[in-house]
């Protein structure tokens, strides 16, 4: 709780930096308080589940804390890779603000215990991401993408507020308690109908904000056209927010109703893989790899949902991802963003990169063997958990297809390493990076590792 | 406590070698390995005078305790087998990437010695999930060193060789899990110990096993490669850099029968009755064929690439007949296998590095131009096709009787294996060493003596194991009886 509230406080405090004249010290303040704010939270983890605010709409129980955590130290992260973003920036008080306020959201969204209370965290963490991913003003393909977010994010919201009313007028209530109960006291079939019709679409509102297939497609053109630091914002702390929320809402509040979004699930993670895998392999430029390859974890992500093993192992499962495909994407968002400053972002633009910068180019290749889901880095083992709780269902033809299209992973991840090592650079001289975003890049690396050996230390948070 | 020493030496090494720079990188590697050597042997000693102290040999500590994964690993007869042969053959092949410059050694180095760690942690194993994590850990090394210091159009055939891997061993992995979900049966814990999984393998009906068996299978026989899943083999030997061949043929390609023997056989005695055969006969389909495209080739690194699918073909044959004769010729013929395809490596290379080609016709009369490499030529080559005295011999002997008491069709159809081996290897010498020399510009100065000390080691050993093979069968054999005995 003291975390959201000191995001929030953050955020009008950068809004007042530009009337009080204090614009060059607010970015070093901004990262303090978002250590403060982790730290914050870090120190609620032992007196978490008392806590239950404002009339009971939002809690930050242990699965919020972790998630937080999660997105805090994410957002630490992203800030110093995104340094000279901002520096460079007639704009930079805003975005810093608007970028806050889009952590604020994600926060509420892995505390909510009410319908409204998801409400307001999505759209908070929305609005500010639909102006943010056109924030290059003359670039037509930015202006694209913010356009087409915002359109394809209203229609979702659409969709969330149209299931939230349809289950309210079944239920009675937005509270994910008594929405659980009232499922819990009605035996199946006796529900209305409409109640079914508002969990499936909030289920697709929810898909959407994961870009998951069939609901992906603004993603690729999003993701491409947006300023590339935005787009590793809306790859990491947007997703585990999103999937934070999802499992809250699924399990938590229609677990009780598993037969009305069992089936469409499965298929969605059916298509997301396939769809996503094909047509990574298929593109020219890394920022639309890295969309496509957004959605086939999402894809891993939902299975951990659809195997609904309600212990321990479910949430463990999930943080471990959305941590090691956050840092993973960190790492390698940042090195992309180096390399692509000139504004070729295809491949080719890795070129040779393990002759003109070494440790950076190692530091991706990490990355990547991360994100391709290779021991002993911590992609494999998030994949792992997740295989984990997928064997005992009744979808193992799901593992099977998710096996095959991980190796077709293999092929657009390891593009880039053969690139770096492989292929003749266009320039010889070194890509500049800045010494505060190596360190980033490193460190993310070493995390990434560290995990990979020690992965028990996030897997078994929930032993409890 | 020893096996675990045996692990983290290589790889304490490997990141010290990363850190320096050009001679002092390939000295400090050549360094670890002896030590390494030298260090394994203590422990085999170890191992016959104290068999029973499992607490010295083995190590065992919790890692992801939630999941029952530990870090266990420990040392049987088979085991300790194949990490002699991983530290024999290591230092041998750092020290005949010597005549090279490669550009960054300390990375080449470092990999290398990487490559080992991962290799000993996959021969010492006791833990399902640790098997597999340094199963694919043991492919990283060698990706690299492939792609990074290959021949010609790597990066496409290395690829290939990475996929082709990576995708049958996660295959594995959905097979090992499947077994782990069914352990802890009556308990309610589940472990990936090995004795679990052993447990819980044999618990399962035929066609729970048959599809747990093909899984992993699947996995092995990409690594070995059994036919027809062979197909990256032969490009992949072509264009990784000697000491690439070397390890993917010497130790890598090990790792595949060595799974079979100890986490297949064990694991599914139902699956293995009734598709075995199939596999017997995949394997034997494998050596003829391999042998007949061996006959015709002309690139002498290819050809030794398709003896070694040969070889290994019969390798695998012995184990799934799983019988005494066959399951220890099968121990015995992957370390004489190592040993002697290092060694031809070698030669191919030797070969191309003074002459410029590696085309068998278009060499000739190297014989009169350095009698000593033609000498080492021959011994290596005859240990190759098995001659009695080498160390070829004792391994096919028992292998070919541990297949004919399986089947006798299969063993004569497998046995030419033998005749086919002798036929491309002789004729590939008479080609490159005797006759006239194919143009009078040709030379062939003296060996270096890197490249010699190299040759002569591994023609004693040939020598040495094949006159007085009963160390390795004092080892290979109760181990291989426990294991059988296992099965019943």
């Amino acid at each position: 709780m003291k975390g959201l509230l000191i995001i929030s406080g953050l955020g009008i405090l950068a809004m007042l930096a530009e009337i009080f004249k204090f614009k060059k010290i607010i970015f070093p303040l901004v990262l303090l308080g978002v250590l403060g704010a982790y730290v914050a939270n870090f120190m609620e983890w032992n007196t978490p589940l008392s806590i239950s605010s404002f009339d009971n709409m939002i809690a930050f129980d242990k699965v919020a804390l972790a998630f937080s955590g999660v997105i805090l130290a994410t957002i630490f992260f992203w800030f110093i890779m995104a340094n000279d973003y901002f520096e460079n920036n007639s704009n930079m008080i805003d975005h810093i603000t608007l970028v806050l306020f889009a952590v604020v959201g994600a926060l509420m969204l892995t505390a909510f215990k009410n319908m409204t209370t998801l409400f307001l965290g999505i759209e908070i963490m929305s609005i500010p991401l639909y102006v943010l991913a056109a924030s290059k003003k003359k670039d037509i393909n930015s202006n694209e993408a913010g356009f087409k977010y915002l359109i394809m994010g209203s229609f979702a919201s659409a969709f969330l507020l149209f299931g939230i009313a349809l289950i309210y007028g079944a239920t009675g209530s937005f509270d994910l308690m008594q929405i659980r109960a009232f499922i819990s006291a009605h035996s199946a079939g006796t529900m209305p109908l409409f109640f079914y019709a508002g969990v499936v679409m909030l289920l697709i509102a929810m898909l959407f904000k994961v870009s998951a297939a069939p609901f992906h497609f603004w993603a690729p053109d999003v993701y491409q056209g947006s300023p590339t630091v935005i787009t590793a914002l809306m790859s990491t702390v947007v997703k585990t927010a999103a999937f934070a929320a999802i499992l809250r809402l699924f399990l938590v509040g229609f677990g009780g109703v598993t037969e009305v979004w069992t089936m469409i699930l499965v298929s969605v993670i059916a298509l997301s893989l396939v769809i996503a895998n094909f047509s990574a392999a298929a593109q020219s430029n890394v920022k639309r790899m890295l969309a496509y390859s957004s959605i086939s974890h999402a894809a891993f992500m939902l299975m951990v949902v659809l195997a609904n093993l309600r212990s321990n192992a479910t949430l463990g499962a999930l943080l471990y991802y959305s941590l090691a495909y956050s840092i993973g994407s960190i790492a390698a968002f940042g090195v992309l963003y180096n390399v692509t400053k000139k504004g070729d972002e295809s491949f080719e633009a890795f070129n040779g990169l393990a002759k003109r910068n070494p440790l950076i180019a190692a530091c991706m290749t990490v990355a990547m063997l991360s994100l391709a889901g290779i021991p002993i880095t911590a992609g494999f083992f998030a994949k792992y958990f997740v295989l984990i709780t997928m064997i005992g269902t009744a979808y193992k033809w799901l593992i099977i297809l998710a096996i095959l299209t991980s190796a077709i992973g293999v092929y657009y991840y390891f593009k880039v390493i053969i690139a770096m090592y492989f292929k003749p650079p266009v320039e010889t001289e070194e890509v500049p990076v800045e010494l505060s975003q190596k360190m980033v890049i490193i460190l993310t690396t070493i995390i990434t590792l560290a995990l990979g050996v020690v992965p028990g230390f996030v897997a078994e948070m929930f032993s409890f | 406590m020893l096996t675990g020493l045996l692990i983290v030496i290589p790889l304490v090494a490997s990141l010290l070698v990363f850190l320096l720079k050009g001679k002092a990188a390939r000295s400090l590697a050549l360094g670890a390995a002896l030590a390494e050597l030298a260090f394994s042997i203590g422990v085999y000693f170890h191992f016959i005078n104290h068999p029973g102290d499992t607490h010295a040999l083995s190590l065992n500590c919790s890692w992801i305790k939630s999941m029952g994964i530990h870090f266990a690993v420990g040392l049987d007869g088979i085991g300790l087998l194949l990490v002699l042969l991983t530290t024999f053959l290591v230092p041998l092949i750092i020290l005949s990437a010597f005549r090279y410059d490669y550009d960054k050694p300390n990375a080449f180095y470092g990999l290398i010695l990487l490559m080992q760690m991962a290799l000993i942690g996959v021969f010492t194993a006791n833990d399902g999930f640790l098997f597999y994590v340094f199963w694919e850990l043991a492919l990283i090394p060698i990706y690299f060193i492939c792609l990074l210091w290959g021949g010609e159009n790597r990066a496409k055939i290395t690829f290939k060789f990475f996929v082709y891997t990576l995708f049958g061993s996660l295959f594995m992995l959905i097979g090992l899990i499947y077994l782990y979900n069914h352990t802890g049966f009556g308990s309610g814990i589940k472990s990936w110990a090995i004795n679990d999984l052993y447990t819980a393998g044999r618990s399962l009906t035929v066609d729970q096993q048959s599809a747990v068996f093909w899984m992993i299978f699947l996995a092995f026989a990409i690594k070995m490669p059994v036919f027809p899943l062979h197909t990256w083999q032969p490009d992949t030997y072509v264009v990784a850099p000697t000491q690439g061949t070397m390890l993917l043929s010497g130790i890598m390609l090990k790792m595949g029968t060595f799974g079979v023997i100890k986490w297949l056989l064990p694991v599914v005695p139902l699956a293995l009755e009734k598709w075995g055969g199939t596999a017997i006969l995949l394997s034997s389909i494998g050596i003829v064929y391999a042998s007949c495209i061996a006959i015709v080739q002309k690139d002498y690194k290819r050809l030794i690439a398709y003896s070694s699918i040969a070889h290994v073909g019969l390798i695998s044959a012995g184990i799934l007949s799983a019988n005494q004769q066959g399951v220890q010729g099968a121990v015995i013929q992957m370390l004489s296998h190592g040993v002697n395809v290092v060694g031809l490596f070698l030669i191919a290379d030797i070969l191309f590095r003074h002459t410029g080609t590696r085309n068998i016709d278009s060499l000739g009369g190297i014989r009169n131009m350095n009698g000593q490499f033609s000498v080492l030529f021959l011994i290596i080559l005859l240990g190759s096709v098995a001659l009695p005295l080498t160390n070829g011999f004792i391994g096919e002997f028992l292998l070919i009787n541990g297949v004919y008491q399986y089947s006798a069709g299969i063993a004569a159809f497998g046995g030419l294996s033998v005749i086919l081996g002798a036929v491309y290897m002789l004729r590939s010498y008479q080609k490159i060493m005797l006759g006239e020399k194919p143009n009078n510009a040709m030379e062939f100065g003296s060996l270096a003596s890197s490249d010699k000390i190299v040759l002569i080691t591994i023609c004693v050993v040939i020598i040495a194991f094949g006159v007085y093979p009963k160390p390795l069968n004092d080892l290979a054999e109760p181990a291989v009886k426990a294991l059988l005995s296992n099965l019943k």
